[in-house]
């Protein structure tokens, strides 16, 4: 990797920060609206794994699917940032017409398939895409992201199992931040290890790695990622992170303790990587700032105003996108023979 | 034309959609190398393989949820659940994932799944497998549900399902996989979308859908016998419900009848009657009167299980009751 990608590896890390941290305020002016989850503390492990992937080729990128903190997913799969912020003002010019909100981010234009409330819904989505990328043939993998509580739903084994016996190109990466909402993981689940929940179980190649350092990240992606597409089968990655929000907005987070944030905020994956580019002299930190400002003038002056100055979705289409919009009579009717 | 069973019926529309779209796969417990638990799908496995017709192991919710995945990206998943009380554990992924992904992506996604599952009463098979639970689909913003009355149906829907790019709930019933009714040789398809007047008549309209359409029909033979002439319409859909063909017999008949194997409330005739409440309540010459089955769990004791669930002389009494008659 060059200076170049470095320097925009780190510019993506701090946008996607800024990104979140400015969703937050636009929750505070009830911009925007329902439940808001925060990927800040997390950037690492979406931006290394993806930047693995193949991402912002529209069609030809792997399958990205994940849970409800999905906004910087579907920005690195290749969604707009603008279409993404839009979606949040739940206006007409969102990616999802407004349809979906913070929750539900969606871009088939680019292969992100879909942000889901359930937890552990896109488990099987996920196997279900991979399963459609080998029957057609592709090189495509499908690339499933959710948290630790996600495992102790019934979709995490039932599809763990379904996923190796049918040996699906899917790469499950575990971004486990230790908390299920708002109960620690010690306090859920027999097992903490996540990666070893699948090992034996279901016979499934597993790792786990460090979250936060996004060298760290890209090479254990690598690995991931290049086992499943060789076809060997699917593959759990666990990354060790921490989100340094709450679980959503309404999140006091009275179930922890400054001082453990305290000890995380020190492995901030933003910091850890500025180090390591400064220390390297990739960058000074007047670069940095330089590419802060760069950034915050465009959140502001072009993701902000696009959502701003968006229309409101029309309530003559509130009915729209239920069933097929244009469906052919030959199928669907109705009967003529009365 | 030539004369099949209801699971043969299935298995030529699976047969002939497999043939023509490699696309087209069928997932579910006991499918491939057992044939299906009702041979829906037997000579399948061998004729395409595990890769498109998929043993799944017993996980209802998740191969659904697989079979979903698939269909975002152009697959055609034929989903079979063993019974509609299993359903239930794929509540999930059909209801929350299937139904609303088409809208929560602002249209961008489309999820042509077909689910099959047998739901209704057989003999004796107890509480937790002799569900019908239409009505908890057909409250369902986002999917379509269908009732095929016969193999005509069976085949001839199952072909549109898998052509429709909507999920399709197909409820079938395990008292009609061996009933048998001439169908044509060539192919056809039959809309999801419309109910049916299969006989006519005009003193009192009989509605049914899936099995009780066959107990309507018993009706009215026998009310044919009193000098009474009924109309039976199979709704065939239930989501979306054609209304128009309610309201235009309910306008010549002015007197009805539902006949529902389900529990009464919030069921298929609840809906109906508000249905003609809203379009047609001043053709009505008497109250509309609803056989359903008895609001219990279904029990297992042969006597009990004949008392809870509607038979063709419940419907015959039905009919009489609105008609005052008795």
């Amino acid at each position: 990797m060059d200076n170049a990608d470095k320097k925009r590896l780190l510019r993506e890390m701090i946008f996607y920060r800024r990104f979140e941290e400015r969703t937050f305020e636009a929750y505070m002016e009830r911009k925007i609206g329902g439940f808001l989850h925060l990927y800040s503390g997390q950037e690492a492990v979406a931006t290394g794994v993806l930047e693995m992937a193949v991402t912002g080729q529209g069609k030809d990128n792997d399958y990205v699917i994940t849970g409800y903190r999905d906004h910087i997913h579907a920005i690195k799969t290749g969604a707009s940032p603008s279409e993404v912020m839009a979606e949040l003002y739940g206006k007409e010019n969102g990616c999802c017409k407004g349809r979906g909100g913070s929750m539900h981010i969606f871009d088939a234009s680019q292969n992100f398939m879909g942000g889901y409330a359930l937890v552990g819904q896109p488990f099987p989505l996920a196997a279900g895409l991979a399963m459609g990328c080998k029957h057609k043939g592709t090189d495509q993998i499908a690339i499933c992201f959710l948290g630790d509580g996600a495992n102790n739903q019934g979709t995490f084994h039932e599809t763990m199992n379904m996923a190796k016996i049918w040996n699906l190109p899917v790469l499950f990466v575990c971004e486990n931040n230790g908390y299920a909402i708002g109960t620690h993981i010690n306090r859920s689940t027999a097992q903490p290890d996540q990666y070893k929940r699948v090992d034996t179980a279901y016979c499934m190649e597993s790792s786990q790695h460090d979250g936060m350092d996004i060298d760290n990240v890209m090479a254990a992606a690598k690995e991931a990622i290049d086992y499943v597409r060789s076809g060997k089968g699917p593959y759990f990655l666990e990354l060790m992170t921490y989100r340094f929000r709450g679980h959503s907005m309404s999140d006091s987070k009275g179930y922890r303790t400054r001082e453990e944030e305290k000890e995380w905020e020190k492995r901030d994956p933003i910091k850890l990587y500025s180090d390591k580019l400064l220390k390297a002299k990739v960058l000074t930190e007047a670069d940095i700032k330089a590419m802060e400002k760069e950034i915050d003038d465009e959140i502001e002056n072009v993701i902000i105003k696009f959502a701003e100055e968006g229309p409101e979705p029309k309530v003559e289409d509130l009915n729209k996108y239920v069933l097929d919009d244009n469906p052919d009579p030959r199928w669907i009717g109705p009967l003529q023979n009365n | 034309m030539a004369e099949l069973a209801y699971w043969e019926a299935i298995r030529r529309a699976h047969d002939e959609e497999m043939a023509r779209d490699k696309m087209v796969i069928a997932m579910g417990e006991d499918i491939g190398v057992a044939g299906g638990t009702y041979k829906a799908t037997s000579g399948l496995y061998e004729k395409y393989g595990e890769e498109r017709v998929i043993d799944t192991p017993i996980s209802e919710n998740s191969y659904t949820g697989i079979g979903i995945g698939a269909a975002m990206i152009g697959m055609r998943p034929v989903i079979e659940i063993m019974s509609i009380n299993f359903a239930l554990l794929a509540l999930d992924t059909i209801v929350n994932a299937a139904a609303k992904i088409r809208y929560m992506s602002g249209g961008q996604l489309e999820v042509p799944i077909v689910v099959r599952t047998p739901g209704g009463t057989a003999h004796q098979l107890a509480a937790q497998h002799s569900a019908r639970l239409a009505r908890m689909f057909m409250s369902t913003s986002g999917l379509r549900v269908v009732t095929p009355r016969g193999p005509l149906d069976a085949y001839g829907m199952l072909k549109s399902a898998i052509r429709s790019n909507d999920p399709v709930i197909i409820i079938e019933h395990e008292q009609m996989y061996n009933m048998k009714e001439e169908i044509p040789d060539e192919e056809y398809f039959r809309p999801l979308e419309g109910a049916e007047i299969v006989r006519e008549g005009s003193d009192i309209t009989l509605i049914g859908y899936n099995y009780s359409v066959h107990l309507c029909l018993e009706a009215a033979k026998k009310l044919e016998a009193d000098g009474i002439s009924a109309e039976v319409i199979d709704l065939r859909s239930l989501k979306p419900i054609d209304r128009e063909t309610i309201r235009k017999s309910v306008e010549k008949t002015h007197n009805v009848v539902i006949a529902e194997e389900d529990e009464a409330p919030v069921g298929v005739g609840s809906e109906i009657i508000t249905g003609i409440n809203e379009d047609c309540f001043f053709a009505l010459d008497s109250q509309p009167v609803r056989v359903h089955a008895a609001d219990v769990p279904v029990p297992y004791n042969a006597t009990l299980e004949k008392a809870a669930i509607p038979n063709a002389d419940d419907v015959y009494q039905g009919a009489l009751k609105a008609l005052g008659k008795i």
